[in-house]
């Protein structure tokens, strides 16, 4: 009988195989990014602006001014005693309290951002009531449209960490396990080609990249109505860069490492400066001048300012080529250092 | 395939040492195209170590060798597709079935069995779609074995085989190694059991240390022992002073000692038996226990070496 099939379609087939009969590996790279998208999701979601808690002191004529302050929709009026109303400032339950009298009084914490919020709006408030008019006529427009929303930053950044993460921790534990059972030993007695195998691992993080794409993808679609601003296709060719960029990276993390908690302990190494510094939860512009550079050359930074430029700004891949040379760079020279030292027993 | 190769394997003064521990001391071999060939050694002579530069695994530091009338270094590919090979200690992957775990091995292999006869061949037919993970440590062996028979090779290298199956595994092991020599090709095994190489082997070098002590047919080293019969006793007054009488009785070739007892090598136990009793009468001591049997390979591991194969 003669070869019966191709062996790199094998070793690839074995890789998926294998990987989706791991069930904590489907969590992690499928379900555990859709809940943390969902719940950042839920606690960033942009809240109509809360009204502000008033307290009006009892004296002349405070049922009166509790009821106007309350008509406004950004106020919420109560009287209470004097005694209650320092009572529940102090405790910051009320953002300020008013003194009713000939001069109205306004007892607040200047410190407190509420409080100097409150000032102006309550002011307003009652000088318009008393007649103020206002010379100039102006308008508002609100930012609330998909594409400038918490959640329209952090997909990206969550499909970012996870081709990260994926192609790590996926990669590299499959490699240390199959070093230390003496398989890859066993691999190398067959005429198999080292790079059919080494390239089974860039196949198979193909297929899950476009798993991982689909899934983060379309769950910021379907419920939070995130939409992909340019092409799917460039969206699909970025997130190919960046997964073999990274599946790159993870063939290097473990291609010495001779048990799971070596390789575990280089990953986070290797990781958690992205984790921080790249932008995946916030701008990395946050960061000090002095450290920008070294956060451009870390690839997820530029995969992840591809991913948004492509999702976000509905930018063509023409404008992110800088930025894929530079993943592209990193996976390029981390697979063909990791080809030099790889041990295969 | 290069014709008829006479001699498969031949290696001379092979050495190889991890730091301070020699675990190959200079050992030279041959085995012949179309015989079993057995490595008996105890744990840690070096079989392993030797078994796995033959498969062109490890590095020697000195020595060379010739494998299937080939070096390694020149087509190392083409070599290996020619040779089929079972590691003492290789875990394949658990996630995988038997089935999915022949298929990789054998997409490796330009020419092979199907997949079927395979499963066939190591009885495995009923577990073909389980996880290797669910098999039981003789049938992950026999699947090992499998592996190493997808390509139909020239020359296989079983590393301790049998070890961890039941009996009727182990004779179904055996049975299956026959056949493949009777077709005509070659396998060179490692093992503890006298009893697997005396059957399996055409020819076995003990190795002991790093090297080769005795080499021969299993019959050839049995008969160097200068008889191929065991008597086995214990007295109930033991005295080291015994041994000086016991080896003028008639026929006794060796004496030596173990934790069970007296063991004498004697050609002919016929007229050995009945010598060595009326001696034990005229000095007066009692016999607990007595027993013969024929000398095996452990015996003449241990008149070698003075220590046994394994640690039973
Ligand atoms: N990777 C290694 N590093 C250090 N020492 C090693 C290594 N591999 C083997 N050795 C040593 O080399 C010697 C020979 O080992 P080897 O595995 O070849 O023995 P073996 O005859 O196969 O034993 P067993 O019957 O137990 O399988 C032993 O002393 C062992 O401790
Ligand atoms: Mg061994």
């Amino acid at each position: 009988m003669n070869r019966s099939s191709s062996p790199l379609w094998e070793l690839t087939r074995a890789r998926v195989v294998e990987f989706l009969r791991e069930p904590e590996a489907i969590f992690w790279v499928f379900i555990f990014p859709v809940l943390l998208a969902g719940g950042l999701g839920i606690a960033f979601r942009n809240r109509p602006a809360e009204s502000l808690r008033i307290g009006v002191a009892d004296g002349p004529g405070a049922a009166a001014l509790a009821a106007r302050l309350d008509s406004f929709p950004a106020l919420r009026a109560f009287p209470m005693t004097p005694a209650e109303a320092a009572d529940e400032l102090r405790t910051g339950k009320l953002a300020l309290v008013v003194v009713p009298g000939d001069s109205v009084t306004y007892v607040f914490d200047p410190t407190r951002s509420e409080g100097q919020l409150a000032r102006r709006v309550v002011d307003d408030a009652l000088q318009r009531a008393a007649g103020r008019a206002d010379p100039r006529v102006v308008s508002e427009r609100h930012l609330t449209e998909p594409g400038s929303r918490y959640i329209d930053f952090l997909i990206p950044g969550l499909l970012g960490l996870n081709l990260m993460g994926s192609g790590m921790w996926g990669i590299g534990f499959n490699i240390v396990q199959a070093r230390r059972k003496r398989l890859l030993k066993r691999l190398l007695a067959t005429p198999m080609r080292k790079s059919h195998y080494l390239l089974s691992y860039g196949l198979s993080r193909f297929v899950f990249m476009i798993l991982e794409v689909a899934a983060l993808v379309g769950f910021g679609w379907v419920v939070f109505d995130v939409r992909v601003h340019g092409s799917i296709f460039d969206l699909l060719i970025v997130s190919v860069v960046g997964a073999l960029a990274f599946a790159g990276l993870g063939l290097l993390t473990a291609s010495r490492a001779q048990t799971v908690e070596g390789v575990s302990g280089i990953m986070n190494f290797v990781m958690l400066p992205m984790w921080i510094f790249s932008g995946v939860f916030f701008s990395y512009a946050r960061f000090p001048d002095a450290l920008q550079p070294l956060i451009q050359t870390l690839p997820l930074t530029p995969l992840l300012d591809a991913l948004r430029s492509v999702m976000i700004d509905g930018a063509p891949l023409s404008a992110n080529l800088a930025r894929l040379a530079v993943v592209a760079a990193w996976g390029v020279a981390s697979f063909g250092a990791a080809v030099k030292i790889f041990r295969w027993n | 395939m290069n014709g008829i190769v006479e001699v498969a394997v031949r290696c001379q003064g092979l050495e190889k040492r991890y730091g301070d521990v020699v675990a190959v001391d200079g050992l030279d071999l041959e085995v012949y195209a179309g015989e079993c060939f057995g490595l008996l050694g105890p744990n840690g002579a070096g079989k392993t170590t030797t078994v796995e530069i033959l498969e062109g695994l490890l590095q020697p530091d000195a020595g060379e060798l010739e494998i299937l009338g080939t070096h390694w270094g020149t087509d190392d590919r083409a070599l290996r597709q020619r040779l089929g090979v079972q590691l003492q200690e290789t875990q394949l992957a658990e996630k995988l079935t038997v089935e999915e775990t022949l298929r990789l091995f054998r997409s490796f292999f330009d020419r092979g069995r199907s997949i079927d006869e395979v499963l066939r061949i190591v009885e495995l037919e009923e577990k073909r779609a389980a996880w290797v993970s669910r098999l039981s440590g003789g049938q992950q062996q026999r699947l090992a074995v499998a592996c190493a028979l997808v390509s139909e090779p020239e020359l296989l290298f079983l590393d301790e085989p049998t070890t961890g199956l039941d009996p009727q595994s182990r004779r179904g092991l055996w049975d299956l190694v026959l056949d493949f020599k009777a077709s005509g090709r070659t396998v060179l095994l490692t093992t503890h059991y006298m009893e697997e190489a005396e059957r399996l082997c055409d020819r076995v070098a003990i190795v002991d240390r790093g090297r080769v002590i005795a080499l021969g047919t299993p019959g050839e080293l049995i008969s160097r022992l200068g008889g191929e019969h065991v008597v086995e006793f214990a007295l109930a007054n033991d005295d080291p002073a015994v041994d000086n009488w016991l080896r003028h009785v008639e026929g006794v070739q060796d004496v030596r000692r173990e934790r069970e007892g007296i063991f004498l090598t004697v050609r002919e136990v016929h007229r050995t038996v009945p010598a060595l009793l009326s001696a034990l009468r005229r000095h007066d001591v009692e016999l607990t226990s007595f027993t013969t049997h024929h000398a095996s390979l452990e015996d003449v591991f241990v008149s070698l070496t003075g220590r046994h194969l394994r640690d039973e």
